[in-house]
């Protein structure tokens, strides 16, 4: 038990090492961007005022030496303090916060959804290798790789918005749904997700499909998948009960590994269909040259990653009794 | 049924295989006997069809691109071939259990032990879950593992080969069947847990009247435990007989060559040469008209080549299917 | 006990790796058709754009002049009147050399960083393992976006941006590799007869690893054009080379007005990158005939 303990301890000690490297990382760019560190900060916007500068140098501390400015930058960080937005005119912390909750609701549909949809095609692609259904979703991954995510939105868009209007293409809400009971608004919110998270998550039904296919295949060819033959299983518990679980190990390696293209995929997405995220705010922030708010989105995204290669190591263990205290 | 009616008769069986070179015809008119409470050792060199006639008798054969072309697998009076895949289930596990080579590949390694062997309980006995556990507690306890009751929780990884083997065995006849199949079941283990594997098999015989069809290549083994010995060559059987005919009078030159060049029981650690029958198997593409064993043998002669030997029963029920014995008898 | 009997053994002359996953490359139906489409698609950009001679940047008609109606114009027009046939034939160029350079680039990095984590093992190991999960744990497309936006947008930029992200996978497959080769007999061998490391790496086990790093090269490149196309498409590529994305990103606002500006050159980035990734699955076989066979 206290070996466990101290495994979660030094796991948690790691993911707090990434979230300071990350922080690092945001204090060499804002300091080895070319110009002034405080240009950098309040954003060219059409030349900041003497007097805002010199409040951000001394709020910042940039007067003072680079090692202390970068212990100053992580304590504050570390506070949740992320600076402020000088277009917004608002601390940077509750912008995102603000935005985190359409982002985690669009990347978790489309990452949830495709892992569903993909392992259950692969699954029945690997009961018959070799029939057309098999060959389908071979084509079909291959297909929604090549794609380029923001593409097959505007895709969707122009279906949706030309051919036959039965979709909203932007945005979460309605206007005219503003004031409606609790229900509604969701229902409203929902419906405005279709589009987004199936843009999102083709990319990844087409790329766990392939991968539980090829995994299932893999694990049915193996002795225990006899084992469980000759004890008289059926096809089915034999299909998801003994070969699943099993098949289910790389698939949930690939999903945390791609947990930071995910919410890459989200920006384009969000982009397409102005959906109110941290993605369009970050596009928002370069427009407006708005830094803060941009290495906000950039250190909150990677804390997002950080979270889900946890749980995927979590899960992992769920899976594979091999690994548990490792 | 009559008690003379064998509990498995396995007649005229047929196995093909589909590979990228061809069909293979990996089984050819297999034929024997299993009688309740007896045990059939089957030997033969590596890729001679043991496994496939085990998987065969339990319906596990992959199709495609494995294809069972004919024969018939009786069993308790009826024709396996002929059931149905949903009765073949209630059949396999249930009446028909088999445990294999790989005991460490063999569980599943994502379920305890116990999950696994109570699985098959409440599939065919349909306990509940705590009942079902209980009787593996009870075979795990039967097979010699200790403190069974803890490590029914374990997982597969958690246990040495030999004790995986004995988890195999556990819940291979946690439904008490009527045949027990075991394929090499030591092979893949260190010598000295090989003899307790077949220890445990042969108590196990001894204690729930289980007829066991006894795959190796271990000849002591075969002399310790069988009651009758098929030998198998290249998808054939070449000689059939009481274990005491085959190992003091074998007939057929390949049985013949098959003892000379086994080892006294565990004298020969593995891995160290063994003297070989000189010559290779041929390749079971396309078969030629004559003994497969013709290239092979010392005593080959002209008739070998051309046409296939019949089988001819001496006293005892002692087969053999080879010309030389046509030539002594006529 | 075994009866060992020799197998018969296979009267296969012996060729080298290179030639026989050639062969087996060569049989892949798929791999092929990429093959055909990748260089249909590079002949295309190369000599297109002087063939039909209009500038993609130049109005060529009135704006959305919808497709196969007008001769001169005939994809079409964009919001602003520019010939859509014009951008899709040369803006291929940017996207391609942009994703083979950043490719370049992060298979170097990915390279050099697995090659020494996976040879010194060790500290260095632990250290270049943390700096991988660094890079991981960035999202790619806004790290690039950073770094972009920072500096000023240009290709060179861009492909450093690209670069930078993409190279943690190589770096893993290069460790893995790297470990599992440098105990090998050769490897053992040339150190005795007194091989340096670099010597060693470059020399002996590099060459032994390449199939795989080969295979990932090719999946990079094919990513690598996608994250090109989603910068431009964003408008953080440079604004005065026409590409495939930046078509796509300039007529976002009007898509329901000119389907055919976004459509075409959307479907001339996908053709690329599936034809890349049909080779990169042919690769894969030709390198690993044992999944081959299945
Ligand atoms: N799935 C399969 N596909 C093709 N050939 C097979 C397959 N399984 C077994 N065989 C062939 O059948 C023959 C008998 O195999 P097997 O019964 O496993 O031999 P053994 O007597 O060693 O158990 C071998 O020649 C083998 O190559
Ligand atoms: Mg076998």
């Amino acid at each position: 038990m206290t070996r466990n303990l101290w495994l979660v301890l030094r796991r948690l000690g790691l993911a707090f090492g990434l979230v300071l490297a990350v922080l690092a990382v945001n204090f060499t760019l804002i300091h080895s961007a070319p110009g002034d560190p405080a240009m950098v900060i309040a954003g060219e916007m059409g030349g900041a005022d003497e007097a805002a500068m010199a409040a951000i140098r001394k709020n910042y501390g940039l007067d003072k030496p680079l090692p202390e400015q970068f212990v100053t930058y992580i304590g504050r960080s570390l506070h949740g303090d992320l600076g402020t937005s000088y277009t917004y005119n608002r601390p940077v912390s509750e912008l995102i916060l603000d935005r985190l909750g359409p982002t985690i609701l669009l990347v978790l549909t489309a990452l949830l959804g495709a892992i569903c949809i993909g392992t259950l095609m692969g699954v029945l692609a690997s009961r018959r290798p070799d029939s057309l259904f098999s060959g389908v979703v071979t084509v079909f991954s291959l297909i929604g790789y090549a794609m380029p995510v923001f593409w097959t939105g505007i895709l969707l868009v122009i279906l949706f918005g030309k051919v036959w209007p039965i979709m909203p293409i932007a945005g979460m809400r309605d206007v005219r749904m503003m004031g409606a009971g609790t229900w509604a608004s969701m229902l409203d919110v929902l419906h405005h997700l279709v589009l987004p998270a199936v843009t999102l998550g083709l990319i990844y039904v087409a790329q766990y499909s392939r991968l539980a296919r090829a995994s299932m295949l893999e694990v049915l060819g193996s002795d225990y998948i006899r084992t469980a033959r000759a004890k008289g299983l059926g096809v089915w518990a034999v299909t998801f009960k003994h070969a699943l679980r099993n098949a289910m190990m790389p698939l949930v390696t690939i999903a945390g590994l791609q947990f930071g293209n995910l919410i890459s995929g989200a920006v384009l997405v969000e982009t397409v269909f102005s959906w109110p995220g941290l993605g369009t705010l970050a596009l928002d922030a370069i427009l407006g040259r708005d830094y803060p708010t941009l290495l906000g989105v950039l250190t909150f995204s990677a804390i997002l990653v950080i979270v889900a290669n946890l749980l995927t190591d979590v899960s992992y263990r769920w899976i594979d009794p091999r690994l548990r205290g490792r | 049924m009559t008690e003379y009616s064998p509990l498995l008769s396995v007649k005229g069986l047929g196995v093909e295989f589909r590979t990228r070179r061809g069909v293979a015809r990996v089984l050819d008119d297999v034929g024997f006997e299993l009688h309740r409470g007896q045990t059939l050792g089957v030997v033969g060199e590596s890729g001679c069809g043991k496994s496939v006639t085990a998987l065969a008798v339990m319906q596990l054969i992959s199709q495609p691109p494995g294809r069972i072309t004919g024969g018939e697998v009786r069993f308790d009076g009826r024709d396996l071939l002929q059931f149905s895949e949903s009765e073949m289930r209630r059949v396999r596990g249930n009446r028909i259990s088999m445990i294999f080579q790989e005991p460490m590949t063999s569980l599943n390694p994502a379920y305890t032990v116990g999950d696994q062997i109570a699985e098959a309980v409440r599939l065919h006995e349909g306990l509940s879950k705590a009942a079902s556990l209980a009787r593996a507690v009870e075979m795990l306890d039967a097979v010699g593992i200790p403190a069974a009751a803890q490590r029914l929780h374990e997982y597969p990884h958690q246990f040495s080969g030999g004790m995986r083997q004995r988890v195999m065995i556990a819940m291979a006849l946690a439904c008490k069947p009527d045949v027990l199949i075991a394929d090499e079941p030591t092979t893949a283990l260190d010598v000295t847990v090989q003899a307790q594997i077949f220890d445990l098999i042969a108590d196990m015989r001894e204690r729930t009247g289980t007829a066991v069809m006894l795959i190796t290549h271990d000849m002591g083994a075969i002399a310790e435990m069988a009651d009758r010995v098929v030998v198998m060559y290249a998808g054939r059987i070449v000689e059939a007989g009481a274990v005491r005919d085959i190992l003091s009078a074998p007939q057929h030159p390949y049985t013949r060559g098959l003892i000379a060049c086994a080892p006294g029981r565990r004298t020969v650690a593995p891995g160290q040469p063994l003297e070989e029958i000189p010559g290779t198997v041929p390749s079971l593409l396309e078969r030629d008209a004559g003994c497969l064993f013709a290239n092979r043998c010392a005593k080959v002669m002209p008739r070998c080549r051309a046409e296939l030997p019949p089988v001819t029963t001496q006293a005892g029920g002692h087969q053999v299917a080879c010309w030389l014995n046509q030539e002594t008898s006529a | 006990m075994a009866v060992t009997v020799p197998s018969p053994t296979p009267t296969v002359e012996a060729m080298s790796p290179w030639l026989e996953a050639w062969r087996v490359f060569r049989s892949n139906k798929a791999a092929m058709l990429g093959l055909v489409i990748l260089s249909v698609i590079v002949l295309t950009m190369s000599f297109g754009p002087s063939l039909y001679g209009v500038a993609p940047f130049d109005i060529a008609g009135a704006p959305f002049t919808p497709p196969f109606t007008e001769p001169s114009v005939w994809l079409g027009t964009d919001y602003l009147g520019r010939d859509v046939l014009a951008g899709v034939l040369v803006g291929g160029r940017a996207t391609v050399l942009v994703g083979l350079a950043a490719a370049t680039v992060a298979v170097t990095i990915g390279v050099s960083i697995g090659a020494l984590a996976g040879y010194f093992g060790g500290w260095v190991d632990t250290a270049l393992s943390r700096v991988t999960e660094l890079f991981q744990v960035l999202p790619a497309l806004l790290f690039a976006m950073v770094l972009v936006t920072l500096f000023t947008p240009s290709l060179t930029v861009v492909i450093f941006a690209i670069g930078i992200v993409a190279w943690t996978g190589t770096a893993r497959l290069a460790r893995a590799e790297f470990m599992r080769l440098r105990h090998l007999e050769y490897a053992n061998a040339a150190r005795a007869i007194g091989a340096g490391p670099l010597r060693l790496m470059l020399r002996e086990i590099l060459p032994n690893a390449l199939p795989p790093l080969i295979v990932s090269a090719t999946l990079i490149v094919g990513s690598a054009i996608l994250f090109e196309a989603g910068l431009s498409f964003l408008g953080l590529s440079d604004a005065n080379v026409m590409s495939w994305g930046l078509m796509i990103g300039s007529n976002r606002r009007n898509i329901l007005e000119c389907w055919w500006a976004v459509t075409f050159p959307g479907a001339a980035i996908f053709l690329t990158v599936l034809a890349v990734s049909l080779i990169g699955d042919g690769l894969n076989d030709a390198f690993n005939p044992k999944l081959h066979l299945r």
